[in-house]
This record gives structure tokens, C-alpha cells and sequence, in this order.
């Protein structure tokens, strides 16, 4: 029998999730045993035409990481859709928007001002902005197009399941592989990762006294972090309360606080929005002036509770200027 | 813009400011009609998430109204709600959301008249303002 047949493709992304597929280790070799990769742009040599040729559905499933952000990988997305039995959105970029999400808070106009003209490492004394089409000798040339807006992989075509994290656990990589090559899959639209909050199984929860009381927000280059206590009640702005498990602690391990990247749970819908409710219930203070004076170490509140979330929000971006429409 | 008539979510507690509005409406108090109230037990019931919400589907402004500071049914539910009130207005504003389309405010059981000033001030306020037009992934997505 001919062994199933797996694309990996990424979008707007860093490569991190690439690297979590090479951090399976020697299990990649029974992944690669099991199954025929038939696309994968990071590590091996296929060409898009190919794909384009293959029969619709010939592929057993495309594992797809980064967020929408131009046109050609939105085009690719539609490609793979087509082509793959399964979808899987690999990662936060894909799952929520990601960290290139938070690009939505701003506009294309000044993201192009940003890196193309002011940035202090440009030097462009003519101006030059990247173009869909331009002329130059009489040659065409064209890009993909550059879109208003990040998109998460299910805002452009029919996703199956969802992998989260930044990047995904190689235990969390496994499971689903194995579930998928088994053919014991969960409902349509599962996120592969358990349904419950990251405090659930954090071992710090013990040391959470029962009031969480936060009278100054602070950053965790203010203070010597302690490698026990739970980081709400130091201070320290921890999406723990409003993300997923499932990551296995990693960055409270490493005595770093939860920035939220396995997303919210099911019964949540935005999670920044969630985690202003959780830290309203747990800020100091009555009076006015003295709230004022603590929410005022929340520097960024938008890129701290969505850091990850943008994409996947209520709101999904912020309100576009008139200059940008 | 004077044919704009904004779309007011009022998200108003049941023990004081639900009242108040009642009164309001015994005592026959106009109010615009656009201003769409929504009955919680608390204002600190209110999860930020409710307030995306409204204006996701399409409110121009929101409004929390709850019992006066020290007069809350459940003791400490209003500060509660003004804590988040405050730091969700910070993180609207990075969503480019004028942070007068979210006010919060004390209504008590008894002052009718104060519901009909803060409501059509936000009204007046809002209207002012023009549409929001959230103009995200939301409606422009499509696949």
C-alpha cells in the first residue's frame, strides 16, 4: 500500500515551527517511515507545480504554520486546501495570528514607512516601495500582494484541527501524527491540546496564596524572579489564567512567565479580553487615583494580552485610519 | 452626520441602575431608543469579553453603569468592574477605539434622572463620534 501522503508549508512565520518538527528527533524517523512528505519548502526540494498537478485530495494532510499576511501564501493555503484530505493550522501564527498579528495594531502604510524608509539600517534615497507590478527595461516584474490585515489560517480557507503553540510541543506533534496515521481523530475543529487552563498543572499554583493581590504591575527585568512562587502574586503579568495547557509548563520551567501562545480554552472566546477580567478581579486598590497608578505599569496592554491572539479576537485588528483604506 | 443614530450598548447592574432605569421609565424620562439595555446582576459581571463583543456586532459605544462605590449588592463587585473598565479603555485605545465609546458610571435605584443624563450624554457623546466601522479580519476575511 502506498504510504499517506504529508505536505508541511509555512506562511508568515519564523521557521520556529519547522524546528519543532526537527525537534521530534529520531521520531522523525518513524514519521518519515510511515508517511511520503511531498512538501516541505525548509528542508527539501518540491516544486509548486507538482503540487498543482497532484489529484484533489491526494494529499493525506498538509501541516500549514504562519499567519496569512500576503497574497502568494494565501493562494498556497487555497492550493493545499484543495489538495489534502486534512488541514491541521501548526502553531500559534496559524492558529490565532500569532506574534505577525500584532501587526494589525498598525497600518501597511506605516509598516511600509517603517522598513523600507525610516528604519535606521535602510538606505533608500529614492524612495522605493515595494510595488505588485513594476517595470524596469522594459521586463515585468511582480510580488505577492501585501494585505491590510493578518489573517489566521482559518480566516482563508476550512481548517480541520489546530496545533497550538509557539512553536507546537514534539509530544503535542506526535500525538496528532499518530492519532492521524491511527485514524482516531477528535471532532472537526479540535484543537489538539488539552481543554483546561495552563494554572490547572502548573506546579507554582500550590504557592498562589488565596487571594492574588497585585499592588504594582511589574516586568521581569524589575525584579530577581523567585523559581517557586506563582508570578501573579510577584507581580509579574502571567497569561497562565487565560491560556491553554497543554505545553507542558516550558517557560514557568524555565522561570519566565506564560505570554499566552497556546491560546484561550474552548469556552473563551477572546482571550486578551479575558485576561483584563481575570487581573481586574486581582489589581489593588478602591479609589480611582490609586487603580490609575497600578494599571499604569501595564505598558502595552494590547501586545501583552494578545501577543499571540490578535488574529483569533473579537475585535481582529485595530480600527484602520482613513488614510490606510 | 446628523442622520447617524449610534447604537449604545448599556450593560446595566439589577440592583441599582436597572432600577434607576426603571424609575426612569415610571416617571416617563425620554431616553433615545437606540440605547439597548442589558440586565446583569453586577457590573463587575460584566467580562471584557461582553464589551468586545457588542462592539464586534456592531455597537458604536458601550456603557457599564453599576451601584455607587460602597454600594454594591455583592460588596466590591462595581470596583471590580472599574478596574477592568480602566484597563480596557488602555487597550482600546490601541485598537484605535476613542475611548469615549466606553464609559463606565454609578447609578443608583433611585435616580432616574441621573440614567436619562448619563444616557443621552453617551448618546450625544457617541453620536458625535460617528460609526465605528470595525473594520478588521472580521469582515473582510472571506475565503
Amino acid at each position: 500500500m502506498a504510504k499517506p501522503k504529508v505536505a508541511f508549508y509555512w506562511c508568515a512565520s519564523c521557521g520556529g515551527c519547522e524546528e519543532a518538527v526537527v525537534d521530534l528527533a529520531e521520531n522523525i524517523l518513524d514519521v518519515v517511515a510511515a508517511v511520503d512528505i511531498i512538501l516541505w519548502p525548509v528542508a527539501l526540494d518540491f516544486k509548486y507545480k507538482d503540487i498543482k498537478a497532484m489529484e484533489e485530495g491526494s494529499i493525506a494532510v498538509s501541516f500549514i504554520n504562519g499567519a496569512i499576511r500576503t497574497e502568494e501564501q494565501k493562494k498556497m493555503a487555497k492550493l493545499l486546501r484543495k489538495k489534502s484530505g486534512l488541514v491541521v493550522a501548526f502553531g500559534s501564527c496559524a492558529s490565532l495570528g500569532g506574534i505577525p498579528a500584532l501587526a494589525n495594531l498598525t497600518s501597511k502604510k506605516k509598516i511600509f514607512k517603517r522598513s523600507y524608509l525610516k528604519s535606521p539600517t535602510v538606505v533608500n534615497p529614492d524612495g522605493i516601495i515595494p510595488k505588485t507590478k513594476s517595470v524596469i527595461d522594459g521586463y515585468e516584474l511582480t510580488l505577492p500582494e501585501f494585505y491590510k490585515t493578518v489573517y489566521k489560517l482559518a480566516d482563508v480557507i476550512d481548517v480541520d484541527y489546530y496545533l497550538p503553540g509557539c512553536p507546537p510541543t514534539p509530544e503535542l506533534i506526535a500525538n496528532a501524527v499518530n492519532a492521524i496515521l491511527e485514524g482516531k481523530l477528535p471532532p472537526k475543529g479540535a484543537i489538539l491540546s488539552p481543554d483546561k487552563s495552563l494554572c490547572n498543572s502548573c506546579d507554582r499554583n500550590e504557592s498562589k496564596p488565596e487571594d492574588v493581590e497585585i499592588s504594582e504591575i511589574k516586568r521581569v527585568i524589575d525584579i530577581e524572579l523567585d523559581p517557586e512562587k506563582c508570578f501573579l502574586a510577584q507581580g509579574i503579568i502571567c497569561m497562565g489564567p487565560a491560556t491553554r495547557d497543554g505545553c507542558g509548563a516550558s517557560c514557568i520551567n524555565g522561570n519566565m512567565p506564560c505570554t499566552g501562545c497556546f491560546g484561550p480554552t474552548d469556552s473563551c472566546k477572546d482571550q486578551g479580553a479575558k485576561m483584563i477580567g481575570t487581573l481586574g478581579a486581582i489589581l489593588e486598590g478602591e479609589e480611582e487615583e490609586a487603580i490609575d497608578k497600578v494599571i499604569e505599569g501595564a505598558v502595552d496592554p494590547a501586545g501583552t494580552f494578545y501577543r499571540y491572539g490578535l488574529a483569533a479576537s473579537m475585535l481582529g485588528s485595530a480600527r484602520k485610519e482613513e488614510e490606510d483604506e | 452626520m446628523s442622520d447617524f443614530n449610534p447604537k449604545i450598548v448599556a450593560f446595566v447592574c439589577n440592583w441599582c441602575s436597572y432600577a434607576g432605569a426603571d424609575k426612569a421609565g415610571a416617571l416617563k424620562l425620554n431616553y433615545p431608543a437606540n440605547v439597548k439595555l442589558i440586565r446583569v446582576m453586577c457590573s463587575g459581571r460584566v467580562d471584557p469579553q461582553f464589551v468586545m463583543d457588542a462592539y464586534r456586532e456592531g455597537a458604536d459605544g458601550v456603557m457599564i453603569l453599576g451601584c455607587h462605590p460602597g454600594d454594591c449588592h455583592y460588596r466590591t463587585g462595581n470596583v471590580k468592574a472599574l478596574k477592568r473598565y480602566k484597563l480596557l479603555k488602555k487597550t482600546l485605545s490601541q485598537f484605535g477605539i476613542n475611548d469615549k465609546r466606553l464609559k463606565l458610571d454609578w447609578v443608583a435605584a433611585g435616580e432616574a434622572a441621573l440614567f436619562q443624563k448619563v444616557v443621552n450624554d453617551m448618546a450625544e457623546t457617541v453620536k458625535e463620534l460617528g460609526p465605528l466601522h470595525i473594520t478588521g479580519y472580521v469582515e473582510q476575511g472571506g475565503k
